[in-house]
């Protein structure tokens, strides 16, 4: 670290450039809610686009989503619900100085993370199978629109719901695999004991990053799984 | 250089000389130093952008199609468009200026994040690599807009690497953006408060929230784009019920408000410049101030304006229409306190309060013409004619490569140590501003005459060729008018005369430190307990220092 050779004692991950510790965490919390903000104009711009399509292709849609399995789905948004309590009992176990606890959290987390990924690759799997994914093999003839008897929905149509589909929940994904390669280095770090009570950060940024990419979710899982289910 | 070290004194260690090595600099983290990086990156792709211009003033000369072939013409313009303005504009002035200037000015040691600073150079150099691969393996012809379906469906040339280019060079943009607002958030200096910030540090936050918040947009956009193109789905596929003008909606959001992320840094540093050169207080400093938060925020809802004819509803294209207007407002508030502040001000003369004229003037131009083109009846005449290249053209050459000179001149002696040939300077800004008007203002006239932009042959209209002459050897004249100041830069960090800590007895906490400042830009912290601007103050009669004059 330059910045050592400074008079008084410094705590070693104190960076040179930041005046004490509390700003150097105040910066890097900052970084992170403003890196969230891009990453919601990111996925911004599909929401918008599904957003437009959804009511332009109405029925359409509603049967398009009814093919996909929604109990996977609602497992998956359970998954994904316990990895972020997970993360926030980590968080409390750093400022605790729990440290076997951190560990132990930080590695159920990566564990619910990859069984997300996991039942997602069965999701494609499914829809692979059926034909459903959009390009020259797709198809989706003859699939009544829910609620309208004798309709069925036009295969275009169908075929851009399943285009956003696969975009949006891709890069969702996307998103999951860089979080448990945050997520492995933090382990990496809990296990060598470098988290103290004093210094944490990147405990704190990386969970505000996997609750985002939670919160992703829990939008995409009504948007594409549940616009058209009824009892 | 050899032997004469002997009786020399000990060299004052700067930024420049802490550390010597290829690695020194490719592996650092100073801020200053990756600002060099970028300006040596940045300059490379500006005469890589202008090589293509000059190109394309060479084939209009005459009417025929007669130098280069039509596919050819279309892959000119749109590599121009794309370098000038993803490799050279956006990381123009925010990635050397502001890098070198924003932690200096707010009183700190460093941005909050210097090595995503170093990333971001490198995300640069990345997206800079592909974009020269793909101009050298055949290049993209869709225009640098790269409009969907055209994009999508049909041009077999490379826009899919094009995209990525622009993607990856985004996320450099995006950080750069990032650094700057914590920064200016939680780095300031004991007792530099918001009201006390130079104003290049409120329009570069401004322009930073637009990098966040713009940039990510057009990324998706490109990943849309590059998805549809190799897996052929139909998100912006008529024929596939997918929608066109959605390509358009979510590409113009960014890329208008990315008009802003060029024009506001250079508002930034003509604002510093001309309260220096005036030697007064900058004229309603926080209209200025929130001039520029108001310019991103309302740059972020007249997007639409780009597609009045691109079958829009009438009612959408009224609402952005009065949109366009409104955000006409801040930027002229800007104009007015500008030609304010210079009311009564004792003005000096030097290359850059030229180069501010310049800017006053020229921007002017571009922001009134593009009143006209806000107009809806106007811009239905005049889409994509020559009115439209000529009305952007002195927005982002007239108005924002005019600030970066300017910044780039008064910020010289702070970043090389050394002073610029004076002389030579006023000269180059003179030639600037001459081949700046000759080349674009016949371009007004022909707009309005109706001659289309992207046509590389109007032997139809051969009435045509006198305007595009004028225009072509302003072009030449602008090109001189370019290379002189890195000929004379290069020359000075040699051969110029030292320039002492502050040179234009300016005021700003960057003037306060030795020049080239040492690596981390202060001896001491510095304790701010003055306003910003207070050449009142500065120039109150006591033991001045001897003012240079270059």
């Amino acid at each position: 670290m330059i910045g050592l050779h400074h008079e008084e004692e410094q705590h070693p991950e104190l960076l040179h450039h930041f005046a004490e510790p509390q700003q150097q965490r105040d910066a890097a919390s900052l970084g992170m809610w403003a890196f969230l903000a891009t990453e919601v104009m990111f996925f911004g711009g599909l929401f918008c686009a599904y957003l437009i399509y959804r009511r332009w292709y109405f029925g359409d849609f509603g049967a398009a989503s009814k093919s996909i399995d929604a109990t996977l789905g609602a497992i998956n948004t359970a998954v994904l619900i316990c990895s972020s309590v997970t993360v926030v009992v980590a968080v409390w176990a750093a400022q605790t100085a729990r440290k076997t606890l951190l560990v132990a959290m930080l590695a159920v987390t990566m564990l619910f993370g990859l069984t997300f990924l996991g039942i997602k690759a069965v999701e494609y799997t499914q829809k692979f199978e059926e034909h459903h994914v959009p390009g020259p093999s797709f198809s989706f003839d003859h699939v009544p629109i829910p609620r309208h008897p004798g309709e069925y929905a036009n295969p275009r149509h169908a075929e851009i719901f399943f285009a956003l589909y696969f975009v949006m929940t891709g890069l969702h994904a996307l998103h999951m695999v860089v979080g448990l390669g945050i997520f492995s280095w933090l382990f990496y770090m809990a296990w060598k004991r470098r988290f103290t009570p004093e210094w944490y950060t990147p405990i704190e940024i990386g969970g505000l990053y996997w609750h985002f990419v939670d919160i992703v979710w829990i939008y995409l899982f009504p948007l594409l799984y549940l616009i058209d289910r009824h009892p | 250089m050899s032997t004469t070290a002997i009786s020399q004194p000990v060299e004052r260690e700067t930024y420049l000389n802490k550390e010597y090595g290829i690695w020194s600099w490719l592996l650092t983290t100073d801020h200053k130093r990756i600002a060099l990086l970028y300006l040596i990156s940045i300059t490379f792709f500006f005469f890589i952008g202008g090589f293509f211009a000059l190109l394309i003033r060479l084939e209009l000369l005459t009417p025929a199609g007669d130098l280069v072939q039509a596919d050819t013409y279309n892959k000119l313009f749109t590599m121009h468009g794309m370098v000038m303005i993803f490799f050279f504009l956006i990381p123009s002035i925010p990635a050397t200026l502001g890098n070198f200037l924003v932690p200096m000015m707010v009183g700190a040691k460093d941005l909050a994040f210097p090595r995503i600073n170093l990333l971001s150079w490198y995300l640069y150099i990345i997206g800079g690599v592909m974009m020269v691969h793909c101009m050298l393996t055949g290049g993209v012809d869709t225009g640098w807009t790269f409009y969907a379906p055209f994009s999508t469906n049909y041009t077999n040339t490379k826009i899919v690497e094009a995209g990525l280019a622009i993607f990856v060079a985004g996320f450099s943009s995006i950080l750069t953006g990032l650094n700057f607002v914590v920064t200016i958030h939680r780095m300031r200096a004991p007792g530099m408060t918001w009201s006390r910030l130079p104003l290049f540090i409120w329009a570069h936050y401004a322009t930073s929230i637009i990098q966040l918040l713009g940039t990510p947009v057009v990324a998706v956009t490109i990943v849309l784009v590059a998805a549809e193109r190799a897996l052929h789905l139909g998100i912006f596929d008529a024929r596939l019920g997918g929608d066109p003008l959605l390509f358009q909606h979510l590409f113009w959001f960014y890329s208008h408000p990315a008009v802003y992320i060029m024009i506001l840094p250079s508002m930034g540093v003509v604002t510093e410049i001309i309260a220096c050169f005036a030697r007064k207080r900058i004229f309603g400093y926080s209209f200025v101030a929130f001039s520029s938060i108001a310019i991103a925020v309302f740059g972020f809802l007249v997007w639409a304006h780009h597609m009045f004819v691109a079958g829009m509803s009438v009612y959408a294209a009224l609402v952005f229409s009065m949109l366009s207007y409104a955000v006409a407002v801040p930027s002229a508030i800007k104009v007015f306190n500008w030609t304010a502040t210079l009311y009564k001000g004792s003005i000096r003369y030097d290359a850059p309060m030229l180069y501010a004229f310049g800017f006053l003037g020229l921007f002017t131009i571009g922001g009134l013409t593009g009143l006209f083109l806000a107009c809806l009846g106007i811009n239905v005449h005049v889409t994509d004619t020559y009115f439209v290249v000529a009305h952007f053209h002195y927005i982002m050459v007239g108005g924002a490569v005019m600030g970066y000179l300017g910044g780039m001149h008064f910020w010289w002696p702070k970043i090389s140590g050394k002073l610029y040939p004076e002389g030579w300077a006023q000269l180059a800004a003179l030639i600037v501003f001459i081949g700046f008007n000759l080349t674009f203002f016949p371009q007004f006239v022909l707009g309005y005459m109706g001659m289309p932009r992207r046509y590389y042959d109007y032997s139809h209209m051969p009435e045509f060729q006198v305007l595009n002459v004028l225009s072509t050897a302003g072009a030449t004249v602008l090109g001189v008018g370019y290379l002189l100041p890195m000929v004379y830069f290069l020359w000075s960090m040699r051969y110029g005369k030292p320039a002492s800590d502050n040179p234009w007895n300016a005021a700003g906490l960057e003037w306060k430190t030795a020049s080239p400042p040492p690596t981390f830009n202060f001896e001491e912290e510095p304790v701010v307990t003055w306003e910003a601007y207070n050449y009142e103050e500065l120039d109150a009669p006591r033991d001045e220092e001897v003012p240079i004059v270059g």
